[in-house]
């Protein structure tokens, strides 16, 4: 297998998963923004690093219908473009969804997957393939037409449905060689880091001073929480108990069995780096990082985690990820 | 000018049905234009997502399109078909013994036969591939003869392409959606099967490494994926279960090619290349090359990796070689031609010239090393100012260009926004040349979309066709 398919495998697992990451993440807040009067929009543009880009593009939207609307106003009264929070959140929406000149959008993450995907046509199978085509072929269609018509939600809906299946086509029907493994520590990655993200961000918000304990807890903002990785119902079978910040905390990071978690996908990124290890035999700085993260999680205790801070801790991981897919480059000649 | 046109439906005797295409006229007459135009729908959106697409240069963005699919098949009978492999295998062969001469001794130009200013002077010649001997003498392995019909009997061999043949792909992928589409049809007719293309393409591609390792490395190199042909190089890449590279994905060490794996380097023995000439190698060929190999023709001279097709064949596949492949059958093989050439006048010799310029409004006139249907004028269909625009062009330039009649092309039954109609088609069989020379009954059948139109080229609106080679009926020779 040549250098460049593993680079291309490596990001179509990436960029897919962090479409699948910003579709989940929309819906929750969506439903959030149902349900409360907090600000949803500048919350989630946190989530991703770009309160600055977020409101830069605002104020450019509201420049163009300034403009527009003095024109066709013609000296008539000037109109106040002031918006309500749902206009702001149907923009972030479109924003981070949509929006094919933000390259993190999804529009743009499943263009790049797709991208890579038909470059290493040779080495996937037809059925994740024509999945992965399907969704961009699908998306390209509902944008290209009617803006003002398109129904974002059922689109979102499309995106998270078929980004499982293309999971699952991969799952069902690639080969196991490296290849699969490139996949594999891509797409793990990337969903470790989301998870870190989210958590470290969304906390943040909910609990600026870092108490793992809240009288009065916003139950609606911490199951949103939660929802972010699909994981409410999950909190409820595990902890049979009422919402409480430093279990929302240990689920999304330490709990092994919880598909989403930060730990979850260190540990099937270790594994990921053994199999390739024993395949090339050769072992060097990306698998001793990757065995130390794993180890990381899995020996970390949520109360010690709280007394060293948790937004601490979770920059050391991000950090560590980031460091970790620079040496996997490194390693393996991706670059 | 009226041109009596052969239908290859609709011609038979007395106005019948001829006898290969019974089950398809049978075929018609049970399904309703409705049920046609549904199916037809249904080929589209398969396309679009197994993402079968080609993407004509100078499109917005590398744009894909998907190239228009006929489904009504061209059928051709098993006698017709062994006249064609026979006349097909014979020219291939003098093709190849040509080019293996052409960049050795050049035996044909010492006896007269051909004057050596044909071969050194003209522009695809490439003076670094003299004097090698490549495994088997061969030079063209995948060659793609492109043929058309007059009438009952009449092919002729309107042009060879040596250089990097591409369309195959559309060929398995044809069959693959026929077969899904109308498996009746299927059933009723015996066609016979094309999917072994590319394990022969595989076992030829293996039999012309220099190594004599059991299980040469054989990679596709591919220009990428803006490349029009891109689909065609990931098909068969997959299909041969090879690497497909980009020039950045190998290098040359000590005169030997590798390729860049997570493992470490790999060496490879035979490159299926799918890059031009000029591209390949930026220290021997174009320097600003991005798609090639650094070093890559050293690797080749000394013998280490062998290239597929080989440099230079444009020497054979030019539009006025062409005049002389006739030749080249007597010269080395010591036969006549089986497959007709179409009379073709040169624009270098005084007397085509003067002939070409006094009849250009009933002939088509051509680039010498034109492609893809351009730059070239069909006599015809044009209007007088495009004659005299092209005359000017033509005048320029005379050694530029050959004119031939223009032909009435067959017309094979086709599903028009109007209905079913007959629409001119052409045929482009693949030959491969290694230790044996192998074709794949059939080949890629084009047409003309337009109404009366002679040009089948896909980046000019032609489409496709499933191509059926009936089996022998019981008791045809075998």
């Amino acid at each position: 297998m040549l250098s460049s398919t593993a680079k291309n495998l490596y990001w179509m697992g990436r960029y897919l998963q962090r479409a699948k990451t910003t579709a989940r993440l929309i819906e929750a807040t969506q439903r959030m923004a149902l349900q409360s009067q907090g600000k949803e929009a500048e919350g989630v543009a946190a989530v991703f690093g770009m309160e600055d880009e977020f409101r830069l593009s605002q104020s450019e939207g509201q420049g163009q219908a300034q403009s527009q609307s003095q024109t066709q106003s013609q000296g008539g009264q000037f109109q106040s473009q002031s918006q309500s929070q749902g206009e702001r959140l149907a923009d972030l929406i479109d924003f981070l969804a949509f929006d094919e000149t933000n390259p993190s959008s999804i529009v743009s993450s499943i263009g790049y997957a797709r991208r890579n995907a038909r470059e290493e046509r040779n080495n996937i199978t037809v059925d994740v393939w024509e999945s992965m085509n399907g969704l961009w072929l699908e998306l390209g269609a509902k944008l290209r037409g009617d803006r003002a018509g398109l129904d974002r939600g059922a689109l979102i809906e499309t995106v998270k449905k078929q980004s499982v299946m293309i999971f699952g086509a991969a799952q069902v029907t690639l080969l196991r060689d490296e290849a699969y493994n490139f996949f594999q520590l891509g797409a793990f990655l990337e969903r470790g880091d989301n998870t870190a993200r989210i958590l470290d961000v969304k906390f943040h918000l909910l609990r600026p001073d870092g108490e793992p304990h809240a009288e009065n807890m916003d139950y609606f903002a911490w199951s949103e929480l939660l929802a972010c990785i699909g994981a409410v119902r999950t909190y409820r079978r595990i902890y049979r108990s009422a919402l409480d910040p430093m279990r929302v905390a240990e689920l999304m990071m330490l709990r092994r069995d919880v598909p989403r978690s930060v730990h979850h996908c260190l540990w099937m990124v270790d594994a990921s780096m053994r199999e390739l290890a024993d395949a090339y035999g050769t072992r060097g700085e990306a698998d001793r990082l990757a065995g130390e993260l794993h180890g990381r999680l899995r020996y970390a205790r949520i109360d010690r985690v709280f007394e060293i801070g948790l937004h601490t801790f979770l920059r050391g991981v991000r950090d560590d990820i980031s460091t970790l897919s620079d040496e996997i480059g490194r390693q393996f000649l991706l670059d | 000018m009226a041109i009596e046109t052969f239908d290859e439906m609709r011609s038979g005797a007395n106005g019948g049905v001829r006898a290969p295409y019974r089950g398809v006229a049978r075929w018609l007459e049970r399904t309703s234009p409705e049920r046609l135009a549904a199916t037809r729908h249904e080929v589209d959106l398969f396309y679009r997502r197994h993402g079968i697409t080609f993407g004509a240069y100078g499109a917005v963005d590398g744009a894909e399109t998907t190239i228009p699919f006929d489904i009504i098949p061209r059928v051709i009978a098993w006698d017709e078909w062994q006249y064609l492999h026979k006349g097909l295998t014979q020219r291939v062969r003098a093709l190849n013994a040509f080019l293996a001469d052409a960049y050795g001794e050049r035996e044909i130009c010492k006896a007269g036969v051909i004057p050596e200013s044909q071969i050194l002077m003209n522009a695809e010649f490439v003076p670094m591939a003299q004097g090698l001997a490549l495994p088997g003498g061969v030079h063209a392995h995948i060659a793609g003869i492109d043929m058309v019909r007059i009438g009952e009997k009449d092919f002729y061999v309107l042009e060879d392409n040596v250089r990097t043949p591409s369309g195959v792909s559309y060929v398995l992928e044809n069959r693959e959606v026929m077969m899904r589409l109308a498996p009746e049809l299927f059933s009723a007719m015996r066609v016979l099967p094309v999917a072994d293309y590319s394990e022969e393409l595989m076992a030829t591609l293996r039999s012309v490494s220099f190594s004599d390792d059991a299980e040469p490395n054989v990679v596709l190199l591919t220009p990428g994926h803006f490349n029009s042909a891109y689909f065609e190089h990931a098909f068969l890449a997959d299909e041969m279960g090879i690497e497909l590279v980009e020039g950045a994905d190998l290098f040359v060490d000590e005169g030997r090619v590798y390729m860049r794996t997570p493992r470490g380097p790999q060496r490879v023995d035979v490159i299926y290349r799918r890059v031009d000439d000029a591209f390949l190698d930026p220290l021997a060929m174009r320097p600003d090359s991005f798609l090639g190999v650094a070093g890559l023709l050293g690797a080749l001279r000394a013998g280490r990796v062998n290239i597929v097709n080989a440099l230079g064949n444009g020497v054979a596949d030019d539009k006025s070689t062409y005049t002389y492949v006739p030749d080249m059958i007597r010269f080395y093989l010591g036969e006549e031609a089986i497959l007709r050439n179409v009379p073709t006048h040169r624009g270098d010799r005084p007397d085509d010239f003067k002939y070409i310029c006094e009849h250009l409004a009933e002939l088509v006139v051509k680039e010498v090393h034109g492609s893809g249907g351009k730059g070239m004028l069909v006599g015809p269909t044009s209007s007088k100012a495009e004659i005299e625009e092209f005359s000017q062009l033509l005048r320029a330039r005379p050694e530029n260009y050959i004119a031939q009649p223009t032909l009435a092309l067959s017309t094979c039954p086709t599903f028009v926004a109007q209905g079913v109609a007959p629409r001119h088609v052409d045929l482009r069989p693949y030959v491969l040349s290694g230790k044996k020379i192998t074709i794949v009954p059939g080949g890629l059948t084009r047409v003309a979309l337009k109404e009366g139109s002679l040009v089948v080229n896909s980046s000019q609106g032609g489409g496709t066709k499933d191509t059926w080679v009936l089996a022998p009926e019981p008791g045809e020779a075998g």
